[in-house]
């Protein structure tokens, strides 16, 4: 890559940047998750996994808050915050690797399925469309519970049954694209699938995928919570499993109700977030929803 | 140097109807000589120069290059896209938006591995008299202007150092003022770098000012061809005669009538003829209408494709 690229590299996330911050709800957005994940990452340094421990409960059962556990307590006398806190980092591993992955699937099958016009394309798209109709949720359900429950195949189970949507995007944007004369140009000066798909097509997807990735996380989020809520989690706290576990310890009838607020409101604030972030994302970047001349 | 002989391209439209958008070409273009391709739009001139390019493969009949057919093998291919060079009808289309005048330039360079890709770029970008080039390395197409984005696109070819390079309506585009400057470029890099050039276009007027030779095409097939100033001052073809008839300075319009022409239906006989205005007048010959003509020869000498073509 010479010189020459990065100066533009430079100034592009400069006027990026410049645009993002004009999008107020995308910019409390951001903080909101800056604040999530660096309190997942710096975790480690104040208190560890015995936080979740049953027999390590120090405080009373379904304590309401106090100064003692701020959050209160659950079933078994273990404070909620510390739990919430320890939890994040599952709940957020999880939304990142799975939106990953699902973008990764998606925008692979989605660029050959819009580049190989032929029979590739067909298949591809054929097998993306039966991937669509499934039942995600009671796909990822089988999925996880055939693989077995550990935080790799939650993941897995998120990931391979969420990017049929990103894929039909990718590969409606990436027919744009190659409709244009500039591919024409490129071919004639001698470019190959390799040189057209990532010179020219991911380029272009690029920013539409950043803000489908963003959204795609707040949903992986929700998918694990809902999955951990329906019995099929990585045996780690999360959120999601912190939710179950006060619905099968009756936290609504004993009046815990920050049992199961707090880990309720959490999946909602840092999923807000995410959104947040993402539509912001979208406006910037999508050349579509611009008002500016240059893309 | 880049000949076509017997080229047919067709197309497979709706409902199995095939479209024949050319049908039997032969066309040549010599070392550093400049040839238009004149026709009205859908006569398949733009069929003809992406299947010159290799972009588009024929139905039959064969392009060949320096004397060898093209082979459509990935690297025949390749070898041959720094022969053969491509320039389009619409600088702001062919450029990405997102690519700097840099690496749209370098874009060819990099594809083929060229060392010393920025003085290649350089010079490219100087030769397509944008100077100095270092100062438009950090611009993008859309801080250009059109005559200085079609100076880009023509680097990009030049950055490969080709022979020939094929113009689809390289001015079309643009406003007057700056047609007569890229128009110049063009016969510039010929006298400089010995180019030779086919230019695509729909305007006579256009290839009379750079044309060596001129082919007109209609409906998939070149009609008239020959030096410009034979074809041009003195049209044997009544086609060729109705499209001259039509610029501002003529005395006396010839407007054609009939359908335009649709090459999923060739009329019989001469493919002109249900339009043809000596036909219309009476003057028309049985065979017109019933004896298909011969595919002209690749020559340079003038030749028409008529039966009542006096010459």
């Amino acid at each position: 890559m010479s010189n020459v690229t990065w100066v533009r590299r430079r100034r592009a996330i400069g006027r990026f940047w410049a645009d993002f911050r004009t999008h107020r709800a995308g910019v409390v957005g951001l903080v909101i998750l800056a604040v999530a994940v660096v309190l997942a990452l710096l975790a480690p340094l104040f208190i560890d996994a015995s936080v979740t421990n049953v027999v390590s409960g120090t405080g009373a059962k379904m304590a309401p808050p106090s100064l003692d556990d701020p959050l209160g307590t659950d079933e078994s006398g273990r404070s909620v915050l510390l739990m919430i806190w320890w939890g994040s980092r599952t709940s957020l591993l999880i939304g990142f690797l799975a939106a990953l992955l699902s973008m990764v699937i998606g925008t692979v099958l989605g660029i050959a399925a819009g580049h190989f016009r032929g029979r590739i394309g067909a298949v591809i798209l054929r097998v993306t469309d039966w991937f669509l109709v499934l039942p995600s949720l009671v796909t990822a359900l089988v999925l996880a519970a055939i693989l077995g429950g550990s935080t790799a195949t939650i993941i897995v189970a998120i990931g391979v049954t969420s990017w049929p949507s990103t894929a039909r995007l990718i590969r409606a944007q990436t027919l744009a694209v190659e409709a244009r004369p500039y591919i024409e140009r490129s071919l004639a000066l001698g470019a190959g699938h390799w040189h057209i798909t990532t010179r020219h097509v991911l380029p272009n997807v690029a920013p539409l995928l950043l803000a489908s990735t963003t959204l795609e996380v707040a949903s992986a989020i929700v998918t694990e919570s809902t999955l951990a809520f329906l019995g099929v989690s990585a045996n780690k706290t999360s959120w999601g499993t912190m939710l179950r576990g006060s619905y099968d310890w009756g936290a609504a009838t004993a009046g815990a109700w920050w049992y199961i607020l707090v880990p309720g409101l959490c999946i909602v604030t840092v999923v807000m977030a995410f959104t947040l972030c993402g539509r912001a994302l979208e406006t910037v970047l999508n050349p579509r929803l611009r008002t500016r001349a240059h893309a | 140097m880049l000949e076509a002989t017997e080229l047919h391209v067709e197309f497979s439209g709706r409902g199995g109807r095939r479209a024949r958008a050319v049908d039997g070409v032969n066309l040549s273009v010599g070392a550093g000589e400049i040839v238009a391709l004149v026709g009205e739009s859908g006569c398949g001139k733009t069929t003809l120069a992406r299947t010159l390019l290799g972009l588009e493969r024929p139905t039959s009949g064969r392009i060949s290059y320096d004397g060898t057919p093209l082979s459509y093998s990935g690297r025949a291919l390749r070898a041959f896209r720094r022969e053969v060079q491509l320039v389009l009808q619409d600088p702001m289309g062919s450029l990405n938006p997102r690519h700097t005048v840099y690496e749209a330039v370098a874009e060819g360079p990099r594809i083929h591995g060229l060392p010393d890709e920025e003085a290649v770029v350089a010079d490219a970008l100087a030769r397509a008299g944008l100077r100095p080039p270092e100062r438009f390395f950090q611009r993008f197409p859309h801080e250009l202007s059109g005559g200085q984005r079609q100076r880009v696109v023509i680097a990009g070819a030049l950055a490969l150092d080709p022979k020939v390079l094929i113009a689809d309506e390289p001015v079309a585009s643009l406003d007057a003022s700056v047609r007569g400057e890229i128009l110049s470029l063009l016969l510039r890099l010929r006298d400089d770098l010995g180019l030779s050039a086919l230019v695509v276009t729909h305007d006579l007027g256009l290839a009379w000012n750079i044309a060596d030779r001129v082919a007109v095409m209609y409906l998939g097939r070149i009609v008239e061809s020959g030096p410009t100033g034979d074809v041009l001052k003195n049209p044997q073809h009544p086609y060729t005669q109705a499209l001259l008839s039509v610029l501002p300075e003529s005395p006396n319009r010839i407007v054609l009538t009939g359908e335009p022409p649709d090459p999923t239906r060739i009329p019989a006989g001469c493919r002109f003829h249900p339009r043809c205005q000596l036909v219309a007048a009476g003057e028309g010959k049985p065979e017109c209408s019933t004896q298909p003509l011969q595919i002209l020869p690749a020559g340079t000498a003038a030749q028409v494709a008529c039966y009542l073509a006096t010459t």
